[in-house]
């Protein structure tokens, strides 16, 4: 268990922060980038370290959201199942979307569309289809009970996240110790020389799919439960698919908690640049928020987990070999 | 709904709209086939243009289609430095940055043009908007028609560009192979500036045939993206006859689909086709293997 | 664009951890009214989409807020409390319910006494929601939708009406301006915009419509944005209804309005419920042909409301169009001070029980005086208007009216 000490260090710390007494607005803040956090390692998964690029990630956030919300409202689901369903959910809808690319042999920049219009589709669907409520979406009725997955308080919200976000940084972390994980790094260097030394490429990269879906999903379930309404453009909307692929990039493509960095950095970017603007000029608040985050790009081309990786090596330059040959 | 009449109609509509499409999906096309990046600030540069193209003519008077001959090159200008001073030093010349770097450009132009002009959505009536030829089933309006005439003469001054120029040469060897290109001692920075500065200028002559029948606001070119992208898909990343007939294909089944499946569904054909396409001939109609 | 000479507009992040705290440990914030000298400011959330798409409507909205909290305090405050200034706190949901919640945690963390806004219906749903936790009583500005006063949210109070009523309304009025002209309609086609209002709105059409004797021949969805409606126009065309009820945005209505006149397709009359630019004078202004005689049924202010129209002149004169959002939220901030007053203090149960109970005329909106059940004010109705001679004239309800309606509209 000593390889998930750095995990299980900061999920102990994060865990804390309630009891420091924080504002709710400090709490509400955390628990939305926590969220945003959670679709993005769904995203490193596939992307990080597979190297697929998915531009439509919502189609596994929108699918966890609306089955979770729809299970419970038409069908009287207890919502803790609902949620395990919605996870589910993700999950097949990620067999079936990469059953269908990764056999046609989709890469690239090709994969990336493909699965953008594929959410594009969901979200169409579910503008219409009377299932989700089409276009006037679905409400979750108000229970705030712990059966109803729903909480007074902020703060069991803010554990609840936490929680789905310590099992994705421990799920991450054993991929990445694993063979599966060797296995995906290979694809994802070369694709063609992997096969060729046996590895079963469409198959590891279809359940990095499914498990990429599985965990971003999960954000989906847990945008329903906090925030009790959804519509197709919630669901599925460009929006969280921009997200899930901003926050690994910026926090660092391929690391365990390059997504978790990312979401904090990228969301604090938002407030801060909000607090610097006053609500007087809308727009000027993003528009510095743009200029950051391209900035940062300029000077940390390997996101924040390689910008900080390269600071430690270089403060902790190991001495000169000094003892060469003592034999 | 399944008279010959109606049918005809939608056609022709789809083919006029589809059109401009195909305009706005060329400059994506070309930025791709070469600098093999999928442009996020696509649709914000086409706001931009749009903006332009109404303020040239709220205050300077000049005709949108006249203010092609403005715009054309100013964008060009504007894509040139974009790509040559922010995008190509920020990215380092990594792909995958180069994506987020132009979707913070997008931000940024979107929000400018939001604290610049408020969120006012502003149009143009151009006197003879209303003006055209009555085939009965079918009213086509002035500008659609000079509209689609003119994407005609770009995409063909853009085809001639690229096959009978230098310049166009050294794009091509570029998009081909980079590395070559370098060593034959072509300034590959230049080459991806003129590339990223041609596709900025079609958008923005897109831009001024859009004014007349649509309407500007900061969002107003987030509309056409997804469909710009189907369409470069559809007709092949890279290719200049492709995305023309990508467009008009693409115009086609848009107006089919909505008229068979009414406009909120129809709008699936287009992605249904392009998933199909990508899933069976990835290429698309003029690419090249992938 | 508001430019709000308080200074106390900046959102204080994470200065706000020390009033969190507090608030953290007992639960939900309680202001007490002994710790408050006389004359100290009332802060009051405004809450609106300044960015993003709903950005027009959520900046028209903030007009029309901080003009009304600008004329109280000009008139010397809330009179009750010493004669306090209303300090408003702007809040940018940018478009989206997790902006509104953000926004509404900030607010409460600041220690506002009640928050106006939220627009558009989705964003309501989670804003209002939020507020709740704390007793913080919430003022709807726009937010059609039903399910926003009827989840027994005891904090949620909406002042205009919901599109139940709206809808109730619209056909009311559709069937005595129909039968006022000797029944020259009977067949209909819809167009609406496919999220909440529309889709919603739609429903409650086709299943009441038949029943007053109309026959609904299509019912057309689009997304928001749609990039051209040559398609919708042509099965318009062949439908060739009577009638066309429109009920979506004001760009979509607009480039609705535009293609129906480009390819000549004239129905009987044009009447959109809810519709985005039918009773709009951006609209009327820059298409005044596309916009004869187009009726519409949505938010009005009185007409005969001498103070309604010496604020349309006043925005006007600012260079902005008199549109909805502003007077709604303009009322809406006059309700929340007379609510004050009558609460004599910032105590949020207080205020509260002050809404609840209100019976306020001093608005500018054609509902008579303010009563409130289960949140909803049940006076709130819409207003039906037409576009004659390049103005809006209300036509229906008579007490209102300032014209006759022209129907069906001449070829």
């Amino acid at each position: 268990m000593k390889e998930f000490k750095a995990v299980a260090v900061v999920v102990v710390a994060m865990a804390a922060v309630p009891l420091l007494g924080v504002s709710n607005v400090t709490l509400n803040f955390l628990i939305v980038a926590l969220m945003i956090a959670l679709a993005g390692q769904g995203w490193n998964v596939l992307g990080g370290y597979g190297g697929q690029y998915s531009f439509g990630h919502a189609a596994f956030f929108g699918t966890g959201a609306y089955v979770t919300a729809v299970l419970q409202v038409r069908y009287g689901v207890n919502a803790w199942i609902a949620f395990a369903l919605g996870i589910a959910g993700g999950a097949l809808v990620g067999a079936i979307v990469g059953g269908l690319t990764f056999r046609s042999g989709l890469r690239g920049s090709y994969f990336a569309l493909v699965t953008l219009a594929f959410a594009e589709v969901l979200r169409i669907l579910a503008s219409v289809a009377p299932v989700t409520g089409a276009g006037v979406g679905t409400l979750v009725r108000l229970d705030l009970r712990p059966a109803s997955l729903q909480f007074q308080s902020r703060a069991a919200f803010y554990w609840m996240i936490l929680a789905l976000v310590a099992i994705a940084l421990i799920v991450t972390q054993r991929i990445e110790r694993s063979r599966f994980g060797v296995w995906l790094v290979a694809v994802r260097e070369n694709e063609d020389a992997a096969a060729a030394l046996g590895v079963n490429a469409t198959a590891i990269k279809l359940i990095a799919m499914m498990i990429s879906g599985a965990i971003t999903a999960a954000a989906g379930c847990f945008y329903v439960q906090y925030f009790l309404f959804i519509d197709s453009g919630l669901a599925y909307g460009t929006w969280i698919s921009i997200e899930a692929l901003l926050t690994p990039i910026i926090g660092g493509v391929g690391t365990v908690f390059g997504p978790l960095l990312g979401a904090l950095v990228v969301r604090a970017m938002g407030e801060a640049a909000q607090l610097v603007t006053g609500g007087e000029a809308p727009g000027l608040d993003l528009v510095i928020y743009g200029c950051v985050l391209v900035l940062i790009i300029w000077f940390a081309p390997r996101g924040l987990m390689g910008g900080l990786t390269q600071l430690r090596s270089r403060l902790f330059r190991p001495a000169p070999a000094a003892k060469v040959g003592h034999g | 709904m399944l008279s010959p009449a109606i049918l005809t109609a939608a056609i022709v509509n789809g083919l006029l709209t589809g059109a401009v499409y195909a305009l706005i999906a060329l400059g994506l096309t070309l930025v791709y086939g070469v600098l093999h990046i999928i442009n996020f600030a696509h649709g914000a540069l086409l706001t931009a243009a749009m903006f332009a193209a109404y303020f040239a003519y709220r205050a300077l008077g000049i005709d949108p289609y006249f203010a092609v001959i403005l715009l054309a090159p100013a964008f060009f200008g504007v894509g040139y430095a974009l790509q040559r001073f922010v995008i190509g030093p920020a990215s380092h010349g990594d792909d995958r940055n180069m994506l987020l770097v132009t979707l913070g450009l997008a931000v940024v132009i979107e929000n400018a043009l939001l604290f610049a002009f408020r969120a006012d959505t502003r149009t143009v009536d151009l006197p003879y908007a209303l003006d055209g030829i009555d085939l009965g089933f079918i009213f086509l309006p002035l500008p659609r028609l000079i509209g689609f005439v003119t994407v005609f003469a770009v995409t063909l001054a853009l085809w001639l560009l690229m096959t009978a120029t230098d310049t166009g040469r050294a794009i091509r060897a570029v998009a081909k192979e980079k590395l070559g290109a370098e060593l034959a001692g072509i300034d590959v920075a230049h080459i991806y500036a003129v590339t990223f500065g041609l596709g900025t200028a079609c958008v923005a002559i897109a831009a001024c045939l859009l004014i007349p029948s649509y309407y500007v606001n900061p969002s107003a070119g987030n509309a056409f993206v997804l469909v710009a992208f189907t369409i470069v898909v559809l007709g092949g990343m890279g290719s200049v006859p492709g995305a023309l007939i990508g467009g008009l294909v693409i115009g086609v089944v848009e107006s089919l689909s909505s008229l068979f499946l009414g406009e909120s569904l129809g709008q699936i054909g287009i992605f249904l086709l392009f998933i199909a396409v990508l899933l069976v001939r990835p290429r698309g109609l003029f690419g090249a293997r992938a | 664009m508001s430019d709000h000479k308080f200074p106390l507009n900046r959102r204080r992040f994470l200065a706000s951890t020390a009033v969190g705290a507090a608030s953290a440990a007992l639960g939900t914030i309680a202001m007490p009214t002994v710790l408050r000298a006389a004359g100290t400011p009332v802060k009051l959330g405004v809450l609106h989409p300044v960015t993003g798409a709903l950005s027009y409507s959520g900046q028209q909205g903030r007009l029309g807020a901080t003009l009304a909290i600008d004329e109280i305090n000009a008139a010397g405050g809330i009179k009750a409390l010493g004669g306090a200034k209303i300090d408003p706190v702007l809040g940018d949901a940018q478009s989206t319910p997790d902006g509104g919640v953000a926004e509404v945690e900030k607010m409460n963390s600041a220690g506002v006494s009640c928050i106006v806004g939220g627009y558009a219906s989705n964003i309501c749903l989670a804003t209002t929601q939020a507020a709740a936790r704390y007793d913080l009583p919430y003022v709807v500005d726009v937010g059609v939708a039903d399910s926003i006063v009827t989840r027994g949210l005891k904090n949620t109070f909406r002042f205009g009406p919901g599109f139940g009523v709206i809808a109730k309304t619209a056909l009311d009025n559709l069937v005595a301006i129909n039968d006022g002209a000797g029944k020259p309609a009977k067949t209909v086609v819809i167009v609406h915009e496919d999220s909440l209002f529309g889709s919603g709105l739609a429903k409650l059409l086709n299943t009441q419509l038949p029943g007053k004797g109309f026959q609904v021949v299509d019912t057309i969805a689009h997304p928001t944005p749609t990039r051209d409606f040559n398609t919708i126009v042509l099965k318009i065309k062949a439908a060739n209804p009577d009638l066309v009820i429109p009920a979506n945005y004001y760009n979509e209505y607009v480039l609705l309005a535009r293609t129906m006149l480009q390819q000549h397709v004239r129905p009987k009359a044009i009447y959109s419920v809810l519709g985005g630019a039918a009773s709009s004078y951006k609209f009327v202004k820059e298409f005044p042909d596309a916009a004869k005689g187009i009726m519409d049924c949505n938010h009005w202010f009185n007409p005969l409301s001498d103070k309604a129209q010496a604020l349309k002149k006043q925005v006007e004169a600012k260079g902005q169009f008199f549109t909805y959002e502003v007077y709604l939220n303009y009322s809406c901030v006059g309700l929340i001070a007379d609510a004050l007053e009558r609460a004599g203090s910032t105590d949020r149960p207080k205020i509260l029980a002050a809404l609840d109970n209100s019976t306020w005329s001093g608005h500018i909106m054609p509902y008579g005086p303010t009563k409130f059940v289960n949140g909803q004010n049940q006076g709130a109705a819409p207003c039906n208007t037409q576009v004659q001679a390049n103005d809006i004239k209300v036509i229906l309800p008579a007490k209102f009216a300032n014209a006759k309606p022209i129907f069906p509209m001449p070829a």
